[in-house]
C-alpha cells in the first residue's frame, strides 16, 4: 500500500507535467463539452439536449482518458525502455501497473467533475436523482476501458503510430456510440457498428439511467457487455504484454 | 565469496544461438569486463543476469538467486544501468532518484546520490533539459539508489566524449572502492584495461577468454616488424631474444640493414583482435 501511494503520488505528477496527457487526455473532453453545448440546442426526449451532452461527454472522457490516455502511456513508456527500467527494480509490476490505471482514473474523477460543475452553471444541466447508479456506471465503464487500454497497448508495436491508433478507434467509436450527440436519426448500417462498439453500451447504460429513470441492475446485458469487453483487454494484455521495448 | 556463478548458459533466438554455453565466475567485490563485439552475446548475457531474459539452458546463481525467477529480494541488491537513457522528461532528477528511492527497502538519501554522481547543480532542472552525459550520469544515480551490492552496466559509457568517460571511470573506481561488485559491458578495449579486474572475452555466443588484463597480455608472443626487400614482415614469437640474435645475426653477415625495425609486447588491444580474428579462420 506504501508503494502504491508512493507510485500513484509520482505518476499525478508526471501526468500533470506532461502538457500533452493534461492538454489531450485531460482537457479535450472538457473543452469538447462546452463547444457542443454552444452549438447544439434543442431537447432530446423533453429535456435539453445539454443534459445529454453531459451524460455523453463523460463517457467520452472515459474512452479517451482510462482507454486512451493509458494505452498511449503505456505505448510510449514500453518504447523508451521505461517499463524495462522499472522491471529490474523491487516494484511490484502489479503494483505499477493498478498505480498508473488508477492516477488515469483520478484524472477521469477530476474530468467528470469539471464537465458536471459546468453543464450545471453554463448549460443548467441536470443529473438523475439515482447518482449512484450513474457513478457505479461510470466506475464500471472507466474500469472496463482501463482492461481495454491496457489490451491494445499491447497490441500496438510502435510509439509513433500509437496516439494515431487510439484516436482512430476512440473518436469514431464515440460518434458512433452517441457520445457526442444521440444516435436515433443515424442510418442503420451506423447503428449496426455502433451495436458492437463497448463505449454504445456505456452511453445506453448511462442515459438509460438519466433519461429513463432505470437502476444500473435494471440494465444487465449492458453491464454483461461491457465487463466482457474489460475482461478481453485484460486477457489480450495478459497474452501479450510487453515490458520491453518491441522495436530496436 | 561468489557474487554471479554462470555454467553452461545458452540462448536462442529463433534458433539462432546467440550464447552458446558460457561459464565464468564474477567474485564479491570484483569489477568483471565482458567485452566483444556488437552481437557478441554480451547484452543477451548480462541480460539474463539482470532477468530480463530466460535461458535456455545452463545454471546461473546471481547473489545465490537464480535471475529467472526474479524474486525481489534480488531486485533489491542489484542495480542496473541500461544501454538506453531515456528517462521521464518532465521530473527533474532529484524527483526521479526519489521516485526510485521509494521502490528500495534500504534506500541512500536522494541528495547524496544526485551529488555522488555530480548532478547537485542541475537536481531541480528537467530532466529533458539534461544534456546526453547527465542523463546518463542520472541513469547511474537511478542504479545506485538501493544501495545495491551488485551493479550491471550495459556499454556505461557509449556515446560520451573523452572527459566524460574519464568521469564515469572515477566513478566506477569510486564504486569498486566501496566494495561493490560490478560486471560491465564494453567494446572499448581501454575501458576494460583501466577498470576490470578481470576480463571475459565474447565472440560469437562463446567465451573465448578469461583472465585479467596482465594475463591476456602476458599470455601473448612478443612481436617483432621489419621490411625484407621492401615487403612488410610481421613475426610473433615466445623467444624474441633468441630470433632477435639470429634476424640481425643473418642481416649482418649479409650486410644489409633491417630496416623500420620494431619489437614490442602485444597490448590487450593486440590480444582482442587476435581473439576475434580467430574468427575468421574457425
Amino acid at each position: 500500500m506504501r508503494l502504491f501511494l508512493h507510485q500513484l503520488r509520482s505518476e499525478q505528477r508526471i501526468f500533470w507535467r506532461n502538457r500533452e496527457s493534461a492538454v489531450f487526455v485531460f482537457l479535450f473532453p472538457v473543452l469538447l463539452f462546452l463547444l457542443l453545448g454552444t452549438v447544439y440546442s434543442g431537447h432530446y426526449r423533453g429535456r435539453p439536449v445539454t443534459d445529454y451532452l453531459t451524460v455523453g461527454l463523460i463517457a467520452y472522457g472515459v474512452a479517451n482518458t482510462t482507454f486512451g490516455g493509458l494505452a498511449i502511456t503505456v505505448v510510449i513508456r514500453r518504447e523508451l525502455g521505461l517499463l524495462k527500467r522499472i522491471l529490474s527494480t523491487p516494484l511490484p509490476a502489479p503494483t505499477y501497473l493498478i498505480a498508473l490505471v488508477c492516477s488515469l482514473l483520478l484524472a477521469f474523477v477530476l474530468q467528470a467533475i469539471a464537465i458536471v460543475v459546468l453543464g450545471k452553471t453554463l448549460y443548467d444541466a441536470h443529473l438523475p436523482s439515482d447518482r449512484l447508479s450513474l457513478v457505479l456506471a461510470y466506475a464500471l465503464g472507466a474500469l472496463c476501458f482501463a482492461g481495454m487500454g491496457l489490451g491494445v497497448a499491447s497490441l500496438i508495436r510502435s510509439s509513433e503510430g500509437a496516439s494515431a491508433v487510439v484516436n482512430v478507434i476512440i473518436l469514431p467509436m464515440t460518434f458512433l456510440s452517441g457520445g457526442f450527440g444521440p444516435t436515433r436519426d443515424y442510418p442503420q448500417v451506423l447503428n449496426a457498428v455502433a451495436d458492437v462498439l463497448p463505449l454504445t453500451y456505456l452511453v445506453d447504460l448511462v442515459t438509460g439511467i438519466v433519461f429513463d429513470g432505470k437502476a444500473i441492475w435494471d440494465q444487465r446485458s449492458a453491464v454483461a457487455v461491457l465487463a466482457a469487453w474489460g475482461v478481453a483487454g485484460v486477457l489480450v494484455a495478459l497474452w501479450r504484454f510487453d515490458w520491453q521495448p518491441r522495436e530496436r | 565469496m561468489t557474487a554471479i556463478s554462470v555454467r553452461g548458459l545458452r540462448k536462442s533466438y529463433d534458433g539462432v544461438e546467440a550464447v552458446r554455453g558460457i561459464d565464468f565466475e564474477v567474485a564479491a567485490g570484483e569489477v568483471f569486463g565482458l567485452l566483444g563485439p556488437n552481437g557478441a552475446g554480451k547484452t543477451t548475457t548480462v541480460e539474463i543476469l539482470e532477468g530480463y531474459r530466460k535461458r535456455d539452458a545452463g545454471e546461473v546463481s546471481v547473489l545465490g538467486f537464480d535471475p529467472g525467477r526474479r524474486e525481489r529480494a534480488l531486485r533489491a541488491r542489484i542495480g542496473v544501468v541500461l544501454q538506453s537513457s531515456e528517462l521521464w522528461p518532465n521530473l527533474t532528477p532529484a524527483e526521479t532518484v526519489r521516485m526510485f528511492a521509494g521502490y528500495y527497502p534500504k534506500a541512500r538519501p536522494v541528495d547524496e546520490v544526485v551529488e555522488l554522481v555530480g548532478l547537485a547543480e542541475k537536481a531541480d532542472a528537467r530532466v529533458k533539459t539534461l544534456s546526453g552525459g547527465q542523463k546518463r550520469r542520472l541513469d547511474l544515480a537511478l542504479a545506485l539508489v538501493g544501495d545495491p551490492d551488485l551493479i550491471f552496466m550495459d556499454e556505461p559509457t557509449t556515446g560520451f566524449d573523452p572527459q566524460a568517460r574519464r568521469a564515469a571511470w572515477e566513478m566506477i573506481r569510486g564504486l569498486r572502492a566501496l566494495g561493490k561488485t560490478i560486471l560491465l559491458t564494453t567494446h572499448y578495449l581501454d575501458e576494460a584495461q583501466q577498470l576490470a579486474d578481470r576480463v571475459g572475452v565474447l565472440r560469437n555466443g562463446s567465451l573465448v577468454t578469461v583472465g585479467t588484463p596482465a594475463e591476456l597480455v602476458g599470455s601473448q608472443l612478443t612481436e617483432i616488424r621489419y621490411r625484407a626487400n621492401g615487403e612488410p614482415v610481421v613475426e610473433r614469437t615466445e623467444t624474441p631474444t633468441r630470433r632477435l640474435n639470429e634476424l640481425t645475426g643473418a642481416a649482418l653477415a649479409e650486410g644489409r640493414e633491417l630496416d623500420e625495425i620494431e619489437v614490442r609486447r602485444a597490448s590487450l588491444e593486440d590480444v582482442y583482435l587476435d581473439l576475434l580474428d580467430e574468427d575468421a579462420d574457425a
